[in-house]
C-alpha cells in the first residue's frame, strides 16, 4: 500500500506574542513545528505501516528550504521518504495555487492508495488545501476524520460533525483529512533521528514538476492579501479591588444594575 | 572550536523534551508520593530507543552518541529525577559494561534486550562494608565445574528487583584485593538470587533501590564479564561513564528547578510587583543560571570526549562533582525563592530538592570525585 | 501582485523586518531583500519610512466578470432544519446585497425540503434556489459539489457565502477549485468596497495574531466561508415571500463516491457554545479535570454552558467540543467568564467579541485582563464559590445599596 501524507511546517502560534507597545508580532524564539493536525495524519499512516507489511509512507510538503528540518522529523517518526516542493515560483501561494503545486507532485509520485492530510494548518486555519488537492486529482475526500479503518480497498471512517459524527464508506484512492481525535501522534525515536539525518530528502522545483510558473505561487492565486493588521486590543476594563467577598459583590451588583443578569 | 550541538543532538533534545513534558512530568508528583516504579514510562522509553541510545544499531540500540545520551537523561530528569536515574543506571551501568567488555555471545544474549529496552539492567558493586572503598568486597564467586557459585549481598542497587539483568562484582580471589575482583552477568530469576529490602529514600522515590542477596547462586561459567581479576577495572571504567549519566541527571534537575523558579517569580507578586522585579532575587537567579550553564558545559564535554574516544575519567568526575553541587545549590535556592510554598508539595521544587541530594552521593560521593580529580592532576 | 523593495531607496533600517508577520524579509548586506515566504500582504509597505517598498498591483482579469451578479448564501440544512449560520449569512448577505445594489439569493439542497424555501424567503432571500434529489438526502461532498458547481456555472453569482461548519468547510474548497475561483476561509468580517463594489473579506490568521483582509479581484464568484456565531442573524418576516426557483438536478449514483452509512448524534455531549448566552470557561489554572465541576456549578447557576481553553482540552480534562478559541469554537455570549485562563492569543481570538468578559486569574499580569471588562485577581477556588453566593443574594445587595443611597 502506498500512502502519501501532506504536511506543513508552521510557526507554533501558541508561542506567538504581540508586542504590547507596538502592537506587532514578536517572532523571536517562536519555534517552527510540524503542523499539529498533520502529525495526526502522519501517525495514521505510520500506524498502517505498523499493522501491514508492505506499506510505504511518503511525506510531501511545499515550503522553503528550511522545511527540510520538519521533513527529517517526519522521517525520524518513521516515514520512508520525504519530498520537499521548493521553488521561489511557489511562494506566496493561496490554497488554490498550493493545491495545484501539490497535485503536480502527487501526479508525479503517481502510485498511491491513500492520501492523508491534516484538517488545517495553525498558521492559516483554512482547511482548504486538502479538499482542493482531492478535487485536482479527482479523487473523493473525507474531511474531519476521527476514526479510520481499511479492509482491502474499502475504507470506513468516522467524520466528525459539530454534534456527533457520520460513518462513511469509500473505496481507495481517497484523500482523508485528520483531526486531533483520530489518534495520538508518536514521538521521533532516537534511532529514527540518527537515520533521518543521514537520509536524502527529495527536492522538486517547478521544473521538476513540469508546472507552468503561471499556475503556481502568488501570481496564480485568485485571492490576494489586501492588507494585514494586528487586531486592536479592547479597552482595558475594571480591575476589581478589595477582599474576595467585596470584589464578587461589586461584580454581581454591577452586572445586575446594568441588566446583564 | 565549535560550541554547538549537532543536528541529531538538537533533535534528540526536542524529542525527549516533548516526551518528558507529556509523558513523564504528569506522573512525577504521583510517582514520588506513592514511591511507585513508573513501568509505563519504561515501556515508552523503550519504544523510542531511549534505553539504548549509545548502543550500536546492530545490537538493537539507537546508534546515537554519548552527548545524545547525556541530553536524554538531562531532559528526562528536568521533568522527573526518578525517570532520569532509571535510564542512567540501566544504560551506563549495565548496558555499557556488557557493550564494552562482553563477548559476542554475551552481547547477543544480554546487550540486545537491554538496548531494545525489553529488559531493564542494574549494577551491583556497593556492599554494606564496601561503599566508597569498593575494594572491601565480601561477595565471593567460586568456580565449581561449569558454574560460578556466588555468595554475599549488595546494597543500594538502583533498579534492584525491576531489572532482569545485573552486572555484579564479586571476589574470585580474596587474597588479591582489587585484583581479586571479577565481574559477572547475573539474571534475575537465577535460583539463589533474591531481592532484599527496598530502601525508603529521601528522594528519587519512584526508583527501586534494593538489596541483592546471593545464597549459593549458581550461574554459568560463561557469565564472567571480562577476565578473572579484571572486575575492579570493569567497575571503575563503568562508573566513569555512569558519572556522566548522573551528572546529566543532576543537570536536568537543576534546569527544571531553575525554570520553575523563573515561572514562579514572574507570577508571584509581593509589595505590588512580581518577585522577578526585585534585584536581589534577580542576582540569585543569575547565579543559578550561570552555574547551570557551567555544569552543562562540563557534562557535554565529558560526554563528547567519551564519544570521541578520548580519556574522560577526570572530566566525568568534574562534571559529576559540579553538576551535583549545582543541582543541590539551585534546588535549594529554588525552594527559598518559592518561600513557604516552596516547602510544600504543591510546587515541584520541594521534590526537586530532595531528588537533587542523591546526585552528590551515589556513583561516587562528591568527595570521591575530588579524589579522582586530584589523583589525575597529582600523578 | 507582488511586493518589491526599491534598492536605491532602502537604507537598511530593518523596520520592515520587524513589521513582517511572515519572516519574509532578510538583510543581505545592508539592504532588505524579500524571500520566498512573502505573501504580498503589504505590512512592510506601511512600515517603510523611506517609501522604498512598493506593492505592485494587478494584471487584468482573465474572464468577463460582469456576467456575475447577486449575492448567494448556501443555506445549509441538516435533517430538514436550517442551520443557524445560514440565518446569520442571510443577515449579512442582505447588507452586502443592498450595498452593491443586487439581489440576495439562497441556495438550499436536500430531499423533500420544499418548506425550507419559504422559510428562507421569510428570512430575506429575494430568490431561493432549491435542489431536491434523493441523492441529496444527506450531505455528500461529491453530490453537493456537483449541484452547486452546476448552479454557479449556469446562474453566475458574484458572491457566494457558506457557513464555516464542518460541512461548509468540506464543500466550499472543493466547489471553489472546480469553478476555478478563490475562497477565503473562516471570515469574521465582510465589507463591500464602495468604489469597485468588490467584497473585502477579513479573517484571523496566524492563530488570531493578525487579521488579514483578502480580496479576489479577477475571479468569480468571490467565495467566503464565514465563522458561525459572528454575524447577526436575519429577522424573520412572515409577510415576505421571495421567488422560489427549482434547480434541475443532474445527479446519478456514480457521481457520489462516498456512502454515508449512519449519522450518529452524541447528544448529551453536545455543547452549543455558539448559541449560549452565558459561558463559563476553565483554563489551566483549574489544576485538574475535577476543577470543571466548579466551573459547571457557576455555569449552571447562570444557566450557561461550560467552555474550555485549549490547554485543558489538550490535557484531556474535557472534551474538545467545549474548546473556545481559534481552533475551537468562536463565541460571543452576553457574559464570558474566564477562570484560570491566562489568555493566549488563540483563545482571545475566539471570545473577545463577547459582550461582557469577566476574568478570574491568580496572575495579575495575565493577558486575559487586557480584554476583560471586569478583572478579579485571586484564586478561582476562592472566588467562584463566593461569586455564586453573591449571585444568590444579588437582589438583596442591590436593595441595600439603594437604601444606603436613600439614607444619604
Amino acid at each position: 500500500m502506498k500512502v502519501i501524507v501532506c504536511v506543513k511546517q508552521v510557526p507554533d502560534t501558541n508561542e506567538v506574542k504581540i508586542d504590547p507597545v507596538k502592537g506587532t508580532l514578536i517572532r523571536d524564539g517562536v519555534p517552527s513545528i510540524l503542523n499539529p493536525d498533520d502529525a495526526n495524519a502522519l501517525e495514521e499512516a505510520l500506524a498502517l505501516k505498523d499493522q501491514y507489511e508492505d506499506v510505504h509512507v511518503t511525506v510531501v510538503t511545499m515550503g522553503p528550504p528550511q522545511a527540510d528540518e520538519m521533513l527529517r522529523e517526519c522521517l525520524a517518526m518513521g516515514a520512508d521518504e520525504a519530498v520537499l516542493l521548493s521553488d521561489r515560483a511557489f511562494a506566496g501561494a493561496d490554497t488554490w495555487a498550493t493545491s495545484n503545486t501539490i497535485a503536480a507532485a502527487v501526479r508525479k509520485i503517481a502510485d498511491y492508495d491513500i492520501i492523508f492530510a491534516g484538517r488545517q494548518a495553525i498558521d492559516g486555519d483554512t482547511a482548504q488545501v486538502g479538499p482542493q488537492l482531492a478535487e485536482r486529482i479527482n479523487i473523493p475526500q473525507i474531511t474531519y476524520v476521527q476514526d479510520f479503518k481499511i479492509e482491502g480497498k474499502e475504507v470506513t471512517v468516522q467524520r466528525q460533525l459539530e454534534d456527533g459524527y457520520e460513518i462513511i464508506k469509500v473505496q481507495t484512492p481517497v484523500l482523508l483529512t485528520a483531526i486531533k481525535e483520530l489518534n495520538k501522534p508518536r514521538y521521533m525515536s532516537v534511532k529514527g533521528i540518527y537515520e533521518a539525518c543521514k537520509q536524502d530528502i527529495i527536492v522538486w522545483s517547478a521544473n521538476d514538476l513540469g508546472v507552468d510558473k503561471s499556475e503556481v505561487g502568488l501570481d496564480a492565486s485568485p485571492t490576494k492579501v489586501f492588507r494585514s493588521f494586528t487586531p486592536a486590543p479592547k479597552g482595558k476594563g475594571i480591575m476589581l479591588q478589595g477582599t474576595t467577598k467585596e470584589m464578587v459583590e461589586k461584580l454581581a451588583v454591577s452586572l445586575k444594575q446594568k441588566h446583564i443578569i | 572550536m565549535q560550541f554547538k550541538l549537532t543536528k541529531e543532538q538538537e533533535m534528540v533534545r526536542k524529542m525527549v523534551r516533548s516526551f518528558a513534558e507529556n509523558e513523564v512530568k504528569p506522573l512525577a508528583e504521583e510517582v514520588d508520593e506513592t514511591e511507585r516504579f513508573p513501568w509505563e514510562t519504561v515501556e515508552k522509553m523503550a519504544r523510542y530507543h531511549m534505553l539504548g541510545t549509545f548502543v550500536p544499531k546492530e545490537y538493537g540500540g539507537a546508534g546515537a552518541d554519548e552527548v545524545a545520551y547525556a541530553i536524554t537523561v538531562e531532559e528526562l530528569s528536568r521533568a522527573c529525577g526518578t525517570t532520569g536515574v532509571i535510564c542512567s543506571a540501566h544504560s551506563s551501568l549495565c548496558a555499557w559494561p556488557i557493550m564494552k567488555y562482553g563477548t559476542e555471545e554475551q552481547k547477543q544474549k544480554y546487550l540486545v534486550p537491554l538496548a531494545k529496552g525489553e529488559k531493564l539492567g542494574a549494577f551491583g558493586l556497593t556492599e554494606p562494608n564496601a561503599g566508597t572503598d569498593a575494594a572491601g568486597q565480601q561477595t565471593t564467586a567460586e568456580l565449581d565445574g561449569d558454574e560460578w557459585i556466588i555468595n554475599g549481598s549488595k546494597i543500594f542497587i538502583t533498579n534492584g528487583g525491576t531489572a532482569e539483568i545485573y552486572v555484579v562484582m564479586a571476589m574470585t580471589d580474596t587474597t588479591k584485593g582489587t585484583r581479586g575482583i571479577s565481574a559477572f552477568i547475573i539474571e534475575k530469576d537465577t535460583p539463589g538470587f533474591t531481592i532484599g529490602k527496598k530502601e525508603k529514600k529521601m528522594g528519587i522515590k519512584g526508583s527501586a533501590t534494593t538489596e541483592l542477596i546471593f545464597e549459593n547462586c549458581r550461574i554459568p561459567k560463561e557469565n564472567l564479564l571480562s577476565d578473572i581479576g579484571k572486575g575492579f577495572k570493569v567497575a571503575m571504567t563503568t562508573l566513569d561513564g555512569g558519572r556522566i549519566g548522573i551528572a546529566s541527571q543532576a543537570l536536568g534537575i537543576a534546569q527544571g528547578a531553575l525554570e520553575e523558579t523563573i515561572k514562579y517569580t514572574k507570577e508571584r507578586e509581593q509589595f505590588g510587583r512580581p518577585l522577578a522585579k526585585f534585584q536581589a532575587l534577580q542576582f540569585e537567579m543569575a547565579d543559578m543560571e550561570t552555574r547551570v550553564q557551567a555544569a552543562r558545559h562540563l557534562v557535554y564535554n565529558a560526554a563528547w570526549r567519551k564519544s570521541a574516544g578520548l580519556s574522560y575519567g577526570k572530566e566525568a568526575a568534574m562534571a559529576k562533582l559540579f553538576a551535583a553541587e549545582t543541582a543541590m545549590y539551585v534546588a535549594t535556592k529554588a525552594v527559598q525563592l518559592h518561600g513557604g510554598y516552596g516547602y510544600t508539595r504543591e510546587y515541584p521544587v520541594e521534590r526537586m530538592m530532595r531528588d537533587a541530594k542523591i546526585t552528590e552521593i551515589y556513583e561516587g560521593t562528591s568527595e570521591v570525585q575530588k579524589m579522582v580529580i586530584a589523583a589525575s592532576i597529582l600523578k | 501582485m507582488a511586493v518589491v523593495i526599491l534598492q536605491d531607496k532602502c537604507r537598511g533600517c530593518k523596520l520592515c523586518l520587524k513589521a513582517c508577520p511572515f519572516d519574509a524579509i532578510d538583510m543581505v548586506g545592508k539592504l532588505a531583500v524579500i524571500n520566498e515566504k512573502c505573501t504580498a500582504c503589504g505590512a512592510c509597505v506601511e512600515a517603510c519610512p523611506f517609501e522604498a517598498i512598493e506593492k505592485q498591483v494587478a494584471e487584468a482579469p482573465k474572464k468577463d466578470l460582469s456576467a456575475y451578479k447577486n449575492v448567494w448564501v448556501f443555506a445549509e440544512q441538516r435533517a430538514g432544519k436550517v442551520m443557524p449560520v445560514a440565518i446569520e449569512l442571510l443577515g449579512e448577505g442582505r447588507k452586502l446585497a443592498d450595498e452593491i445594489g443586487v439581489e440576495l439569493c439562497a441556495i438550499v439542497l436536500g430531499n423533500n425540503i420544499e418548506g425550507l424555501a419559504k422559510e428562507l424567503a421569510q428570512y430575506g432571500a429575494d430568490k431561493v434556489y432549491i435542489a431536491e434529489h434523493e441523492l441529496l438526502e444527506t450531505f455528500t461532498t461529491d453530490g453537493y459539489t456537483k449541484v452547486i458547481t452546476d448552479a454557479i456555472n449556469e446562474i453566475k453569482p458574484e458572491i457566494v457565502l457558506l457557513g464555516a461548519t464542518h460541512i461548509g468547510r468540506d464543500l466550499a474548497p472543493r466547489v471553489a477549485a472546480r469553478v476555478d475561483t478563490g475562497l477565503t476561509a473562516d471570515c469574521t468580517k465582510l465589507e463591500i468596497d464602495p468604489e469597485d463594489k468588490k467584497i473585502k473579506q477579513t479573517r484571523p490568521a496566524f492563530g488570531g495574531n493578525i487579521m488579514a483582509t483578502i480580496v479576489c479581484p479577477n475571479h468569480r464568484p468571490q467565495m467566503s466561508t464565514v465563522r458561525p456565531g459572528v454575524m447577526d442573524k436575519a429577522h424573520k418576516d412572515d409577510s415576505k415571500c421571495g421567488e422560489i426557483i427549482k434547480l434541475d438536478v443532474k445527479l446519478t449514483k456514480t457521481d457520489v463516491r462516498t456512502e454515508v452509512l449512519e449519522i450518529i448524534k452524541t447528544v448529551g455531549e453536545l455543547v452549543s457554545l455558539t448559541d449560549a448566552e452565558f459561558i463559563v470557561s476553565g483554563g489551566r489554572g483549574i489544576g485538574n479535570a475535577d476543577g470543571f465541576k466548579l466551573i459547571k456549578e457557576l455555569a449552571d447557576k447562570l444557566g450557561g454552558v461550560v467552555g474550555a481553553s485549549r490547554a485543558t482540552v489538550d490535557a484531556g480534562w474535557i472534551d474538545h467540543s467545549h474548546q473556545v478559541g481559534q481552533t475551537g469554537t468562536t463565541v460571543k455570549p452576553t457574559i464570558y467568564i474566564a477562570c484560570g485562563i491566562s489568555g493566549a492569543i488563540q483563545h482571545l481570538a475566539g471570545m473577545q467579541s463577547s459582550d461582557v468578559i469577566i476574568a478570574i486569574n491568580k496572575n495579575a499580569n495575565a493577558p486575559i485582563f487586557d480584554v476583560a471588562d471586569y478583572g478579579i485577581v485571586g484564586d478561582l477556588y476562592d472566588v467562584i464559590p463566593q461569586l455564586i453566593q453573591s449571585l444568590d443574594k444579588v437582589d438583596d445587595l442591590v436593595a441595600s445599596l439603594k437604601e444606603v443611597a436613600v439614607a444619604k
